[in-house]
């Protein structure tokens, strides 16, 4: 079966100038998903250490290798509304995905929490040589809805509703 | 004194007490400027540094990588290292590291100093 298409693929440099223009992007789609405000801030935080990853570990801070991100909508399933994927892809040296782990949150240190943050941020997390060359990782997160409390007002009979403009009598 | 291109500003508030602001969000690209604003505070024998995140809408683990190594040469030199004015959102980052026990976190610089 073919591997859908990202509805939005951009090519960056490994450059960490180029960061905020990603996260921004990132941010502003997850919005119009559906996600609010402190998500969007979370998954922007996500790509953005998987991003350094890349720079850092992947590429050792080389600043001008090629790096993709792929953006594309889930579509919705079961409660949630839908939510965001969001695949990375670098031609790095290719790793045993099982190597990919963070450190010890208790071993505090400078360095080492981006898998970690990635992990605790997104639902699924996802580390794959590519086929050719480098590596892949995909990452998705889904909305959660709250459901709302049922309010009593929508259950009571009409003439115990007050009007909405009513004031308070004394 | 931070240079006039530097998104850093730093000011020396008397009794050993200087204060850091960093003015933009701290990224890989910039977390390498707070590090040496740091260093360089640190480096003038003082009490108390308070770097204050009034104007840091978002920090990613660069810059929680220099506040901890900050951390540790404060208290390897009897500095106390505060933050102060911290967002939500930069707060969350410091809460999924674990690590909002590990600084001393301070609403306002006021109360701080």
């Amino acid at each position: 079966m073919m591997k859908p298409e990202p509805h939005i693929q951009i090519q960056l440099v490994s450059d960490p100038t180029y960061l905020c223009g990603v996260r921004e992007m990132v941010a502003s789609i997850a919005r119009r998903l559906g996600f609010d405000d402190m998500d969007c801030s979370k998954i922007s935080l996500a790509i953005d250490e998987a991003l350094c990853n890349v720079i850092r570990h992947g590429y050792n801070k080389a600043f001008d290798r090629p790096i993709w991100v792929g953006i594309t909508p889930l579509a919705p399933e079961g409660d949630s509304p839908g939510g965001i994927m969001i695949v990375i892809e670098d031609e790095a040296k290719q790793i045993d995905p099982t190597r990919v782990v963070g450190r010890k949150l208790e071993d505090i240190k400078p360095g080492g929490l981006g898998v970690h943050i990635i992990r605790e941020v997104m639902d699924e997390v996802r580390y794959e040589p590519r086929e050719q060359t480098g590596m892949r990782l995909v990452m998705s997160k889904r909305v959660v809805r709250e459901l709302e409390p049922p309010r009593l007002r929508d259950h009571l009979p009409g003439f115990l509703r007050k009007k909405e403009t009513e004031p308070n009598r004394v | 004194m931070a240079d006039s291109d530097s998104f850093i500003q730093s000011r020396e508030e008397g009794g050993g007490i200087v204060v850091i602001t960093p003015t933009a969000d701290i990224d890989m690209s910039r977390s390498p400027e707070l590090r040496t604003a740091i260093q360089q505070a640190m480096g003038k024998n003082i009490n108390k540094l308070i770097v204050n995140l009034d104007e840091v809408g978002y920090m990613d683990s660069s810059g929680l990588a220099t506040l901890v190594e900050a951390m540790r040469t404060a208290n390897s030199s009897n500095t106390k290292l505060i933050l102060t004015a911290m967002h939500p959102k930069v707060r969350a980052i410091f809460d999924i590291a674990r690590l909002d026990s590990f600084f001393t976190i301070i609403d306002t610089v006021e109360q701080a100093i």
